[in-house]
């Protein structure tokens, strides 16, 4: 396919490994922050190919990882409910809650549905008026104006019987999270191109200046994941810490401005959750003001609440980048995909399941 | 989740900017998607789709910068290995 076939040539990906190399005299840490690109790396074997002075991160990128248990416990609860539609993006449905899953709920005659796109979810509530529809809203910036959409079409369309339960996260208020933590080891940041590529980048040139933090612009292909890997070297080599854009064919500077439109008209800035990790300030989106309709945690009364997770899963310290998912007990016998402990191993997009999909690393049984 | 690839537009249909939508091929596999926040979009253009909307234009210069910074880093690379 055009586009994404000619960044996975196995020679030049070799050539860039070289360089990379060739230009890396120190140790650095650097860490992707998106789960798409962990998947890319692992699957692919990119970090087999780096030199051994480079270690990659995988940071906090994957939205269905770090979805508080809080929520996904009301969305077990509302999906329960009869006379309710629950809608949701496919990988939502095997996140542990405290004690289910949605897929099992579903199971038990619960009516969850897996639609592509948040649209598909208004059109359900258009066919089926005696029914409260309610999709799962969860996602990065990425995903913000797909949401934003569906909500601004329902108000639109009056559509009294649609609502969203929202779980929306932003990636530079994490990036801050972590810098600031004592325990930090990152020195440099692969951006999620993707989220740049709604967002731009502007909002990242506080955090270079503040943190001296070199942060590249990256893609999800073998060849804009190494090139991104050797822009992000150089600087540190040189002792540069600038924002530069490898992803240049899908991201601008500014990024889409009619979709930031939509997202700032839609939603507005909130404190949010992120499971393994704690209680990040203004980290992530929530519906305010004429939109506040549309919140299925308000429509159906559910309380906030607080819920422990399980002592088992260090999923935590794998989205903090303090262990790697191999060095987890659980991992790989305990805790598969069939059966997780935690979200990191449910989503393909999770540190663990795709180091347990790809790395073969001696499994303890 | 932040999955996003790049296809084909093949036809679009909609006047109004905010519901104008496109049959889009990713390498034989055609699906619909909104075009909402794409207004500069035409048919023939590849866009980035992700959960059934386009969210950018491929920049079909942009997308060869990767492998002029190889070529260049080879020219430099031959340079190097030529001089004493």
């Amino acid at each position: 396919m055009k586009f994404l076939d000619e960044y996975r040539d196995g020679e030049l990906a070799q050539q860039l490994a070289r360089e990379i190399h060739r230009v890396t005299t120190k140790p650095w840490t650097l860490m992707e922050v998106c789960g798409g690109q962990t998947h890319a790396i692992v699957k692919f074997g990119i970090d087999e190919l780096l030199p051994e002075k480079i270690t990659l991160i995988h940071g906090p990128g994957c939205p269905v990882c770090v979805t508080p248990l809080e929520i996904i416990d009301q969305a077990l609860e509302i999906a329960a409910q009869p006379d309710v539609i629950f809608a949701s993006f496919g990988d939502m449905l095997r996140v542990p809650g405290s004690t289910t899953d949605l897929l099992s709920v579903k199971a038990r005659g619960g009516d969850v549905r897996i639609v592509y796109s948040p649209l598909d979810a208004v059109k359900l509530a258009e066919q089926n008026p005696a029914k409260e529809i309610v999709f799962f809203g969860v996602g990065f910036e990425t995903t913000a104006p797909a949401t934003a959409m569906a909500i601004y079409q329902a108000a639109q369309k009056k559509l009294a019987n649609f609502s969203m339960l929202i779980s929306h996260v932003l990636v530079p208020p994490a990036i801050e999270a972590l810098m600031s933590s004592p325990n930090c080891r990152v020195q440099a940041f692969l951006a999620a191109g993707h989220v740049c590529a709604v967002m731009g980048y502007e909002e990242y040139f506080p955090l270079v200046e503040k943190y001296r933090v070199p942060i590249v612009v990256t893609g999800f292909e073998p060849l804009d994941i190494l090139q991104g890997v050797l822009m992000t070297v150089r600087q540190l080599e040189s002792g540069r810490a600038e924002v530069e854009n490898q992803y240049s064919r899908a991201v601008r500077r500014e990024g889409n401005l009619p979709a930031q439109e939509l997202i700032k008209k839609v939603f507005r800035i909130v404190p949010r959750k992120w499971r393994g990790v704690g209680e990040i300030p203004q980290s992530g989106l929530g519906l305010g003001g004429e939109y506040a309709a549309f919140d299925a945690a308000k429509r159906f009364g559910l309380a906030d609440r607080r819920v422990e997770e399980s002592s088992e899963c260090r999923s935590g310290l794998v989205l903090q980048g303090q262990i790697k998912p191999h060095e987890c007990a659980a991992f790989g016998g305990k805790c598969t995909p069939e059966h997780p402990l935690g979200a990191t191993m449910v989503s393909s997009e999770g540190a663990c399941a795709a180091y347990y999909r790809y790395r073969r690393q001696p499994v303890k049984i | 989740m932040c999955l996003a690839i790049p296809g084909k537009v093949l036809s679009i249909s909609g006047d109004d900017s905010l519901t104008r939508m496109a049959r889009i091929d990713f390498a034989g596999v055609v699906k619909q998607a909104s075009l909402a926040y794409v207004p500069e979009v035409k048919i023939g253009d590849y866009v980035i789709v992700h959960v059934g909307f386009a969210l950018g234009k491929v920049d079909e210069d942009e997308a060869q910068k990767v492998f002029e910074y190889l070529k260049r880093m080879d020219e430099l690379g031959e340079l190097e290995e030529k001089s004493p």
